[in-house]
């Protein structure tokens, strides 16, 4: 099979690699960009470790291929802190606490992010609707969900 | 606690909500997690795995996939056995009433002639790739001869019923009590009421969030050989490959547990998949890895729970307890993994008292083989399935007497300290009132009569549960363990090095997956030695770096890891203290320790921790020849009891009758952990543990077909994970009574969730529905039924 | 998964030549249904031809009484759609209600109705408001589409190109979500259009069905009432770990009422 030549930009930093037909989005940004941020939790789409931002759109990762995303622009949660300025998601789960192993919460992070970068003021109800797609086993998600609903208040606030 | 102390305790001590040290990298994308790991020239491994539940191995053609393409390796059952590795091992042994020892059969890495399981491993593919790995099993002709097989624990007990191992026959491991049966049969003659209740407590299948993984590794320059792995007990891991298995000699093998990304008991044990890692790794020459797949994981990660129990409650006429009687049966799975004995026996019986003064308990539990995936210790191991039967019980003779349930428990709670249950374990401290009390204030519990009166005119039903739990900590008094039966030791061991700059490392043979550890051992040295939290580094996970340890587990890592460090820092105070005195020549005895300085006390002649630290290295200030120079120091901390923590979580729910949906509407959890290091932190591990306790309660269930034995439940689409929209907003409340038997007061808090609050649950739904049972998970389906029925 | 070429289509006729002449093809639309069975291993096609770029499968036209959506739309998208929400409100509300954020944003129409789940939402979308479901070659009327457990009326090489959703008076979609997947257990999708109302449910059966008796009984008298004794016999209903095709039954009723409640 024919390796697919594709160019894209990856957390504003434009990339090219090859890669099988085969390979998944989560495949390339893991083993081909060395982006281990990205977490396989179940490789169906059932539990979002895996959440990337795909050209705006939340998406799993491991449900994408690699070879479709020549032009387009992915944001993992390598790229969510501006240098050493954490994204304010980032910079409460850190105050609260909003994490314990670690393993779901770049994809929390991601999710939740692009979640009020669409609904900058939403319900307590909106927000476990939204993080429905993301298993987290550690938090019971009480943390989780009031650091976004904190954040996004500060967000509308500043 | 000691009375020097390095006085830290405001703004990053014992007590202090501190911000976790571990989570920059976890927020950044930066942990670093065993799949994360790619060592030069790694090969892939692929287990081919039983699609049957029991069948014989006829044979096993590898031929085709060996020449495979990419394919570097395939080994099965008899490469394993003729290099002479021994089998899987348990480390408890359990003796039955008549006194004979429990009966096993053997636990290959890889099977020989039968599979038990559907998921038993039958062969490994190691490839240049996954894909090829994958495609070489495919080309795997396995011989089977499918046999009937058995899930569950009543037909495995059935005459003529599929036998699992010929060394054992009734597939009935272990016949085990505990207590004193005449005294208890006594009670129930002379009792003016009995209660009786009858059910499961439903299987479930962990499911960290980061799949197990292993990377073998092999130095043939060196024969040094390395695991990394995910594992909550690397140690442990070393021992049990070196000593039992024979993979590698102890002293040849580093076993690396990196970042981990959630255990709950699964990532304790020793399974086959590391261990052909490093097998195959010395074989090959060359890095093995392997990375479960999610359905891997279901099939194959230790599952948890899965009992069916009989209980009777006796009481007089007041309402008071005067026996209990509980008849078990245990599922095993289909082997011992490596805890499993103790987990339905001395986990679980001996927390059988719950908060009660109940004079006389006598439990029986059968412990049974079926053809599943082996059950082990999962969150609570044991101690949730006890909680569960006590809180159930409880709440039921509380009902048919037709008294309050808070007023049932108050008039039988134990209120004298120490207490000696029946059940072999002796209560250091405890005030179950006061957990009691919070949770009703919290939950409001005098308003909770017009909020179901207002529920009812909408046309829903309320209900509220109670669920005074206990559970046992601090695991375990070795010597006590040992006598019920351990392998092993469970003291905990701890380092601390100071470096000359003053800068302190810290290595602890607990292992942290999430509970925080990096932050609360941080905490603990920062608080004693009155230094930066930023200049503490707690190393851990890496057999090579810490001597040896016991791991995480059991609530375990506060009150034994966190003991342990504690006594090593008091050594290196105690030293500390002899170079001021030749520093600042003075007795030693006129050398208190305050504030992270060594002063003279009643003068201003002090010396400053680092400072200290700096001459301890140079030798300079002080006799070598009187004190050694350095300032390094180690202990090791068996404790002397186990810790009780215990509370009380009230659940209220509200239930849609014609859907038979059920929502939380408030749940509370008032604990008592003893002393808290970090209460950010505690709180964090109780959300996690109610969120467990409720998916058991209401979502999460664990099936097998009961005729071929297949998992029913295998993925994310049929095992009901709770998701954020599933779940509450917890109320979290604390009281205080500190351990009475280790140096700082500390219970634990890993578990306390999971223990507590499925019973609060069931209770609440069926105070709700006005019944006296109805089963986990209360799905709106059984509701519904309960309703309509 | 198996190997694979992998095609990007610009135009339907471009899809319609590459359907052509492989071994076995699979059209991608969307994927988080097909992936995951690739991934599986459980379907090897030779090839997979994206839709994603093929033009004309992308748009949300509303026309007087017909919203039509274009079969490569993501459900995020007809969830989000002002011409929808104003249009066919209960239809935006179905697609905010499938599955989680990450299957909403990759998952299409077209890849929803092609594939027939038996607990997909979109089928009960499409037969209660008796929608026409275009293809490269013709137009098929849902009742004639829908044909049982990942079954329907495409041939081989058909390309789903969009769906034409006459615009009802009132429109109410009620879902019983699988606790674990999130699929409808039970989802009852009704519809007023002109004088008549349709009830279609998925999730209870191997396939969306309607309802005569609801439908007659809402047609006089639209309201929960009127089918509060209506119920659908168990009998042929799906059963499984999470629901007996009894409780499907109940829920068919309740979530029926609930779906007329909601009708707006």
């Amino acid at each position: 099979m024919a390796k697919f030549h594709v160019t894209a930009t990856v957390n504003g930093e434009e990339v090219e690699y090859l890669c099988d037909p085969q390979q998944t989005m989560l495949d390339v940004l893991r083993d081909e960009l060395n982006l281990t941020g990205t977490k396989e939790g179940c490789s169906s789409g059932d539990c979002g470790a895996c959440s990337v931002i795909l050209d705006g759109r939340l998406v799993c990762s491991c449900l994408a291929l690699g070879a479709e995303l020549d032009g387009a622009k992915i944001e993992t949660i390598e790229g969510m802190a501006e240098g050493d300025e954490l994204h304010p998601l980032q910079q409460k789960f850190l105050e609260e606490a909003a994490l314990q192993c670690g393993f779901c919460t770049p994809g929390f992070l991601v999710a939740a992010k692009n979640l009020l970068e669409r609904n900058p003021d939403p319900t307590e109800t909106e927000v476990r609707y939204w993080l429905a797609g993301n298993l987290c086993r550690c938090t019971g998600y009480d943390k989780i969900i009031r650091s976004v609903l904190d954040v996004a208040a500060e967000m509308r606030g500043s | 606690m000691p009375a020097d102390k390095g006085g830290n305790g405001a703004q990053s001590g014992i007590g202090a909500a501190v911000r976790r040290k571990e989570d920059f990298r976890f927020i950044t994308g930066a942990g670093r997690y065993t799949d994360d790991i790619t060592l030069p020239g790694q090969s892939y491994a692929y287990f081919l795995r039983s699609p049957y539940a029991h069948a014989q191995i006829a044979a096993i053609d590898i031929a085709a996939a060996e020449a495979s393409p990419g394919v570097v390796a395939v080994f099965t059952g008899k490469d394993v056995a003729a290099d002479g590795l021994g089998g899987l091992i348990c480390g408890w042994m359990i003796h039955s009433k008549d006194g004979s020892e429990m009966r096993t059969g053997a636990h290959p890495v890889l099977a020989l002639d039968r599979v038990r399981y559907v998921g038993d491993h039958v062969a490994v593919v190691i490839a240049e790739s996954l894909a090829e790995a994958k495609a070489g099993a495919e080309l795997i002709d396995v011989d089977y001869e499918e046999y009937d097989a058995v899930v569950g624990v009543e037909a495995a007990l059935a005459e003529n019923a599929p036998q699992l191992h010929d060394e054992v026959p009734g597939n009935l491991c272990f016949a085990w009590e505990l207590g004193d049966k005449a005294a208890t049969e006594a009670a129930f003659d002379r009792a003016a009421r009995r209660v009786t209740l009858t059910f499961a407590n439903n299987r479930l299948i962990p499911n960290a969030m980061e799949p197990r993984a292993a990377i073998g590794d092999y130095d043939r320059g060196t024969g040094d050989y390395t695991l990394y792995t995910t594992s909550q007990n690397p140690h442990v891991a070393r021992l049990v490959l070196s000593a039992f298995v024979g993979v590698a000699p102890e002293h040849k093998l580093r076993v690396i547990a990196p970042d981990v990304g959630g255990g709950f008991g699964s990532k304790i044990f020793i399974y086959a998949e590391e261990t052909v890692c490093v097998w195959a790794a010395a074989k090959l020459r060359r890095p093995v890895k392997w990375t479960a797949e999610r359905n891997e994981s279901f099939l194959s990660d230790a599952h948890g729970r899965d009992h069916v129990s009989h209980a009777e409650l006796a009481l007089d006429a007041d309402g008071r307890m005067l026996g209990l009687r509980v008849h078990t049966r245990a599922n095993l799975g289909a082997y011992l993994s490596t805890f499993a004995s103790s987990v339905p026996t001395y986990l679980y019986g001996t927390l059988l008292s719950g908060q009660y003064d109940i004079p006389a308990i006598y439990v029986e539990v059968d412990g049974v083989f079926t053809h599943t995936a082996p059950v082990d210790a999962y969150r609570g191991a044991g101690r949730p399935e006890a909680t569960y039967l006590v809180e159930r019980i409880v709440e039921t003779a509380a009902r048919e007497l037709d008294m309050d349930p808070v007023e049932f428990r108050r008039r039988n709670f134990i209120r004298e300290f120490p207490h000696q249950t029946p059940v072999i374990m002796n209560y250091d401290i405890g005030d179950y009132d006061a957990s009691l009390n919070e949770a009703c204030r919290l939950v409001d519990y005098a308003g909770f009569a017009d909020r179901r009166a207002a529920s009812e005119a909408r046309g829903r039903k309320r209900g509220i549960g109670f669920s005074a739990y206990i559970e046992a900590c601090g695991i375990a008094p070795s010597q006590a363990v040992g006598s019920l039966g351990a392998g092993v030791g469970l003291w905990e061991s701890a380092e601390v090095r100071v470096n000359p700059t003053g800068s302190v490392e810290v290595l602890t043979g607990s292992h942290s997956h999430g509970q925080g550890h990096e932050t609360t051992f941080a905490q603990l040295v920062s608080d004693q030695l009155g230094i930066p939290i930023e200049n503490v580094e707690v190393v851990h996970g890496d057999t090579d770096k810490v001597q040896f340890g016991m791991g995480t587990y059991g609530s375990r890592s506060g009150a034994v890891g966190m003991s342990a460090i504690q006594l090593a820092l008091d050594k290196v105070i105690a030293k500390g203290r002899r170079i001021a005195a030749h520093l600042l020549e003075a007795g030693e005895e006129d050398i208190t320790f305050d504030g992270g300085s060594f002063q003279v006390a009643g003068t201003d002649r002090a010396v400053p921790f680092a400072d200290l630290a700096l001459q301890a290295y140079t030798g300079h200030g002080f006799p070598t020849n009187e004190i050694e120079p350095g300032l390094k120091e180690s202990a090791f901390y068996d404790p002397v009891n186990f810790t009780f923590p215990a509370g009380c979580h009230i659940a209220e729910v509200e239930i849609d009758p014609e859907t038979g949906v059920t929502h939380i509407e408030n749940f509370v959890a008032v604990d008592d952990f003893g002393t808290i290091i970090n209460p950010m932190i505690v709180a964090g591990q109780v959300h996690g543990g109610v969120a467990q306790g409720i998916g058991q309660a209401m979502l999460e269930n664990c099936a097998y077909d009961p005729e071929s034995g297949q998992l029913l439940s295998g993925s994310f689409m049929d095992y009901c994970m709770p998701r954020a929209d599933d779940l509450p907003e917890f109320v979290v409340g604390m009281t205080e009574t500190p351990c009475t038997t280790n140096p700082l007061g500390i219970k634990g808090c890993g578990e306390a969730g999971a223990i507590g609050a499925p019973a609060a649950i069931v209770n609440a739904v069926t105070d709700a529905l006005g019944i006296r049972d109805i089963a986990m998970p209360v799905t709106p389906e059984r509701v519904w039924r309960a309703i309509n029925s | 998964m198996y190997e694979f070429d992998y095609h990007t289509p610009q135009t339907i006729d471009d899809a319609r030549a590459l359907l052509s002449g492989r071994d076995d093809p699979k059209l991608l639309a969307g994927g988080q249904t097909l992936l995951p069975t690739m991934k599986q291993r459980l379907a090897a096609p030779s090839d997979l031809i994206d839709l994603r770029k093929v033009t004309g499968l992308d748009g949300i036209t509303g026309a007087g009484d017909t919203l039509r959506i274009g079969a490569m739309v993501r459900h995020a998208a007809v969830a989000a759609s002002d011409e929808v929400r104003q249009a066919i409100p209960a239809l935006a509300a179905l697609a905010g209600g499938i599955g989680d954020p990450l299957v909403r944003h990759r998952g299409t129409l077209g890849g929803s109705i092609a594939n027939n789940d038996p607990s997909a939402d979109y089928p009960a979308g499409c037969l209660a408001l008796a929608a026409t479901i275009s293809t490269d070659r013709r137009e098929i009327g849902a009742d004639e589409f829908f044909l049982g457990m990942f079954e329907t009326a495409l041939e081989e090489d058909e390309i789903i190109t969009g769906v034409a959703f006459p615009v009802p008076r009132k429109a109410g979609y009620a879902k019983f979500p699988n606790p674990a997947s999130r699929y409808a257990m039970v989802g009852v999708f009704v519809a007023q259009t002109g004088n008549a109302v349709r009830v279609a449910v998925t999730g209870a059966g191997p396939g969306v069905f309607r309802v005569p008796a609801m439908e007659t009984a809402l047609a006089s008298d639209f309201s929960a009432q009127a089918i509060a004794d209506i119920s659908v016999p168990s009998d042929g209903l799906l059963e499984d770990l999470h629901g007996s095709a009894e409780y499907r039954a109940n829920l068919v009723t309740v979530m029926a009422k609930r779906a007329v409640q909601s009708a707006l």
